[in-house]
């Protein structure tokens, strides 16, 4: 196998020290690690198969003076993972996990619930302009209190003060035109 | 944190911090036997005379070939059990060396003894002493090398360590068999055999505990 070569040759300069080659060493034996764990996890744990792909390749790093740099790499690399997968199934039958699917039922469908730009202008308006100018910079530019109390030459109290009068009067709007 | 991350994080220190596994476990036994050696000497202090010349016993000759060869074999078979490498069932074979000495030892000394001997020298002189002291010797060497195990990468832990046992077993045979007076393949095949196999089982269940990674 091509690619087997490649990795045997990444992972002995890795274990010179070359930490390029360790992590694109690490990168192309990711993609197998996750192929191999997508084939061996039940469908009920599929959803940890990251995991259990960065639990392996740990377990590659911990144990990396163990692999013989004249043997083939990749049942090295397969033991490993099945070791590991295995090990993550063994650990999930301890606390089962149930999957979602059977319960779709008893699920709502999520609310989603959004305000068009013109609605918040609106009620943004609507505001005496201290607080406008406070709410639109903490809520729709996402600066924090401190940098809105230093831009507008305030105290960090009264911008506090003004976001949250602005905010309840911004609830109350909303809630009575909805 | 996601995968490529971690392994911008791995990559940083790519040369491995320990020795091989081989490396390792010569050192371990190095110091297993070191340990023994020392046990011994606290325990029961002295060898017997005709340790030192060998030729005139062929059983004393044997009882050191068997515990030596099980010492050589157990100590191949944990070597590879190290790896996380699926073993080959051949690996298991280098075993039967030192069971074929003592199986064609056992036979040889049937068809020596007279049948009324056969009984005592299977007995011997003190079988429980042994019992006792096989695995008291055992013992250290077999914490030593489990030790070693755990800096190794051993995917089926209760294997590697059984190989542990029986190969900390095989050193402390061979301990005990400098003192012990009982040189009959039938004595050594029953009670080393059942000394060894305890420390054999020991070290199973410890490796599946404590060998896990």
């Amino acid at each position: 196998m091509r690619n087997e070569d490649a990795l045997a040759t990444l992972m002995r300069q890795a274990l010179e020290g070359d930490k390029a080659a360790y992590r694109d060493f690490l990168a192309r034996a990711a993609v197998d690690i996750r192929a191999m764990a997508r084939r061996r996890l039940p469908a009920s744990a599929q959803a940890d198969l990251e995991d259990v792909v960065q639990e392996t390749l740990l377990a590659i790093h911990a144990k990396r003076h163990t692999w013989r740099p004249d043997r083939p790499i990749g049942p090295w690399l397969a033991a490993i993972a099945r070791y590991k997968a295995i090990d993550a199934i063994r650990r999930r039958g301890a606390r089962p996990a149930e999957d979602i699917a059977d319960y779709e039922h008893l699920i709502a469908a999520p609310e989603v619930e959004t305000v068009s730009a013109h609605d918040v202008q609106t009620v943004l308006d609507a505001l005496p302009p201290g607080q406008r100018s406070v709410v639109s910079a903490i809520t729709l530019e996402g600066r924090s209190i401190r940098e809105t109390a230093t831009g507008f030459g305030m105290s960090e109290v009264a911008v506090r003060v003004a976001l949250h009068r602005g905010l309840a009067a911004i609830r109350s709007r909303m809630g009575r035109t909805t | 944190m996601n995968t490529d991350d971690l392994i911008a994080s791995l990559a940083d220190d790519a040369a491995p911090a320990l020795p091989r596994p081989a490396r390792l476990l010569g050192l371990a036994l190095v110091a297993a036997v070191a340990a023994t050696a020392v046990v011994f000497a606290l325990l029961l202090g002295s060898v017997r005379a005709e340790v030192t010349n060998l030729n005139g016993d062929a059983r004393l000759a044997l009882k050191f070939a068997v515990t030596l060869a099980l010492v050589g074999s157990a100590f191949v078979l944990l070597a590879t059990l190290a790896h996380p490498e699926r073993p080959r069932p051949r690996a298991f074979a280098i075993l039967g060396v030192p069971l074929a000495l003592l199986l064609g030892g056992v036979l040889l000394e049937v068809a020596a003894l007279p049948a009324a001997e056969i009984g005592p020298a299977l007995v011997g002189s003190n079988s429980l002493a042994c019992l006792v002291y096989v695995p008291l010797l055992g013992a250290l060497p077999l914490a030593v090398l489990l030790t070693a195990l755990r800096r190794a990468a051993p995917t089926r832990p209760a294997l590697a360590g059984l190989a542990a046992g029986l190969l900390a077993g095989g050193i402390a045979a061979t301990a005990y068999g400098t003192y012990c007076p009982d040189d009959s393949p039938l004595f050594v095949a029953t009670w080393y055999g059942l000394s060894v196999g305890l420390l054999a089982l020991a070290g199973a269940a410890a490796g599946q505990r404590i060998l896990r990674w």
